[in-house]
């Protein structure tokens, strides 16, 4: 087989294409957050809903809804703030749908997750974007 | 204790047994994050509530871990079904040790 120029290229790019995706979204302090969480286990999608604004005007108080039919806990995480935690919500016998909205701050505009704990022990998680016009961090 | 802190709580006074029922529950806290700094450059220390609890007659409803991410004056809206007349039991931890409390009754038809 003869390697042009052209198909050096095209390989190169694909290649760049597929390591930068997962370097980019996960930070190591979030990895830790969510191998704590998760036990390293494998993450799906889909059952689980979390609502933001697409635009949030103060960083400081930005309201956002999670929801999951089956969840036994959710973790909510910030991938842009100094620290990428939000909060843990676990649900006990006598609570409804399993929903909770909150107001959480960020600092810039960034991805916040929101990963569940099924009942089953599977876990499942949504992203969202939110775009940040002044952070909310005081710094 | 922190100063000022004072919780509020929205709860139906009246269901009927099974219900699904919304609380809202706000608690007025300055949450420092620990990353601000004051106008000589000292870092303010952290002084956040780091847990959040609701229990109906002794039964958990939620339990929360909050993180300094959490906005000033932590507000939750959530949940949850009640199958008799009871007291529902709202208690936040602080930082410094402090534990805030306060309870709402409902009873069920």
């Amino acid at each position: 087989m003869k390697i042009d120029r052209r198909g050096l290229l095209a390989v190169g790019g694909s290649l760049a294409c597929t390591t930068l995706i997962p370097f980019k979204a996960i930070a190591s302090e979030t990895d830790e957050a969510i191998a704590k969480f998760t036990g390293g286990a494998n993450i799906g999608t889909g059952g689980i809903t979390l609502t933001t604004p697409e635009i949030a005007e103060n960083g400081n108080t930005v309201p956002i809804s999670v929801e999951s039919g089956k969840a036994s806990s959710i973790l909510l995480l910030a991938l842009g703030n100094p620290n990428p935690n939000v909060a843990t919500i676990n649900f006990g016998p006598l609570s409804g749908s399993r929903m909770t909205s909150t107001r959480i701050r960020l600092r810039k505009t960034q991805e916040v997750v929101a990963i569940a704990k099924l009942e089953d022990g599977s876990f499942t998680k949504d992203v969202k974007t939110v775009k940040v016009t002044i952070g909310g961090c005081g710094g | 204790m922190a100063k000022g802190v004072k919780p509020r709580i929205k709860v139906p006074k009246q269901a009927s047994a099974g219900d699904m029922i919304t609380i809202k529950t706000l608690i007025s806290h300055k949450m420092e994050t620990g990353l601000r700094k004051d106008s000589d450059g000292n870092k303010i220390p952290r002084s956040i509530i780091n847990r959040f609890t609701c229990d109906f007659n002794g039964e958990n409803v939620v339990d929360v871990g909050l993180d300094p991410a959490i906005s000033v004056n932590p507000y939750f809206q959530f949940n949850a079904i009640v199958p008799e007349s009871g007291e529902f039991n709202f208690t936040w931890y602080d930082d410094d040790g402090s534990v805030y409390e306060k309870a709402k009754k409902i009873t069920v038809t």
